[in-house]
């Protein structure tokens, strides 16, 4: 409750709050699925959850860029890494992701050129001050991300920057969905839809999920006010026996989406035929690779990439906890051999990772009640 | 990775249509805005920036609620990093004698 309390407006998130629970019918169990990570983080640090009711339950989506990527492919990633002309650049939550071999991190402590880029476009920077070497951007995420490495591949044709490439392991959002909702060990009422991959697509692509599946789905910003609003819409929904698409977030996200990013998608990339995710296994037209025109910078085509497969550790159930079978806490390596010091799985490593979220804010927060005596 | 982060633009390049400079909370870096190509984009206008593109025009209500949200999410400063990190040229070239 403390992290509700330092909020601008207690007194708006008391009332939907309420609204929540008038709304909910106490002899019915919900399970509302919040596909983005950031949304996982929100709900985590606010401590969202304790304001639901029991009956309640939410569950976290795949919507984690870093999570979802299968280590086979940071192997395959750090093993041009290794050549001593290559510059190694990557987003900063990859840095700690571990390979089988360790992780990024680790392979610039044994001497190899790995660098940190906030932007797709620092590292073409990189290309054009270190015209002798060859460097590799590490490009990973949903809609949200991909179109600024669509431009920055643009950007790299047309000022003829040959020593770039982008190693591409975006994927897409839907294929993820419709996954989850085809797996049979899985019941969800209604879905958080995400806030900024929607800012990209729109919202029509999630207009199956109402019209074929039934399900409702609200495209929700990600202020506490935003979730819990969210929450209430979807209820109002299935209390109405409907099932359409809402958009919470207006503010931000058009209907229609951002056509001049979906545009530099479209110019760049085309849908690889099947992909690996994390615990999901292979799923057919979830990602993106570049076209045949764009083959000169494509990483995958420039190198040879050994295309490792790598098992994830056994007792590690981080498929089920990504399909939100499990919750965090039901992993046997939750907190003891797995802790975000020492992450075993890729969900115990990014701040968006439901485990992570998960063990910051409420594993924590039970220690420290352990610790003086509380009980909660 | 969905961080978003408000910015307000401070300069736009009349010869380089796809840059402008953005100020968040004093820091001052340059971003790409080729993503916002179809809206007209003025200095003043806040944008919400993701990975150093502009990815969509915001007001400034709602970039002032959006920097409450990143303080309140303890993201403020991994926002502040990300955008210290951009225009690495700039650096480099302030490093250089």
């Amino acid at each position: 409750m403390k992290f509700v309390d330092e909020f601008r407006e207690p007194g708006v998130i008391s009332k939907a709050a309420e609204e929540i629970r008038r709304l909910a019918e106490p002899g019915r169990h919900y399970r509302f699925m919040e596909v983005c990570g950031g949304h996982t983080h929100a709900i985590y640090r606010f401590g969202l959850k304790d304001l639901l009711p029991s009956n309640i339950e939410l569950v976290h989506g795949p919507g984690c860029p870093v999570c979802v990527l299968p280590m086979g492919r940071i192997d395959d990633g750090l093993s041009i890494a290794k050549d001593p002309d290559v510059i190694f650049t990557a987003f900063g939550d990859m840095m700690r992701v571990p390979g089988r071999n360790g992780s990024p991190l680790e392979h610039k402590a044994r001497g190899m050129d790995v660098r940190i880029v906030y932007s797709p476009s620092d590292a073409l920077k990189i290309a054009q001050n270190n015209p002798e070497k060859q460097v590799v951007f590490f490009a990973i995420g949903f809609e949200t991300t991909a179109p600024s490495t669509a431009l920055t591949l643009m950007r790299a044709k047309a000022k003829g920057i040959r020593n770039f490439s982008v190693f591409c392991n975006h994927v897409t959002i839907i294929p993820a969905i419709r996954a989850i909702l085809d797996s049979p060990d899985m019941r969800i009422d209604a879905f958080i839809g995400p806030g900024h991959v929607s800012t990209v697509i729109g919202c029509r692509p999630y207009e199956w999920i109402a019209r074929n599946e039934g399900k409702p789905i609200v495209v929700s910003g990600f202020e506490p006010v935003d979730v819990l609003q969210s929450i209430v819409m979807l209820l109002q929904q299935l209390k109405a026996g409907e099932a359409k698409v809402e958009n919470q977030y207006k503010r931000v996200v058009p209907w229609e989406g951002n056509r001049a990013a979906l545009k530099a998608m479209a110019e760049v990339f085309e849908l690889r035929p099947y992909f690996e995710w994390r615990g999901m296994g292979f799923i057919s037209q979830s990602a993106l690779r570049m076209r045949d025109s764009y083959a000169e910078w494509d990483t995958e085509r420039r190198f040879q990439m050994p295309g490792v497969r790598v098992t994830d550790p056994k007792a590690a159930q981080c498929g089920e906890v990504l399909k939100g079978v499990l919750k965090p806490v039901q992993c046997k390596l939750f907190g003891k051999e797995c802790t975000p010091e020492r992450p075993v799985g890729a969900l115990m490593v990014s701040s968006e990772g439901s485990c992570a979220a998960y063990y910051n804010y409420e594993h924590r927060k039970k220690e420290a009640f352990t610790q003086v005596g509380v009980a909660i | 990775m969905c961080l978003a982060i408000p910015a307000k633009i401070v300069e736009l390049f009349p010869d380089e249509q796809n840059r402008a400079l953005v100020e968040v909370v004093g820091v001052r870096r340059h971003i790409d805005t080729g993503l916002l190509q179809d809206e007209p984009l003025r200095t003043g206008d806040w944008v919400l920036i993701h990975v150093g593109f502009a990815m969509s025009k915001i007001s400034e209500e709602q970039a002032l609620d959006q920097i409450q949200m990143l303080t309140m999410l303890g993201e403020s400063e991994a926002a502040l990093e990300e955008v210290k990190g951009y225009g690495l040229e700039e650096r480099e070239a302030e490093a250089s004698p």
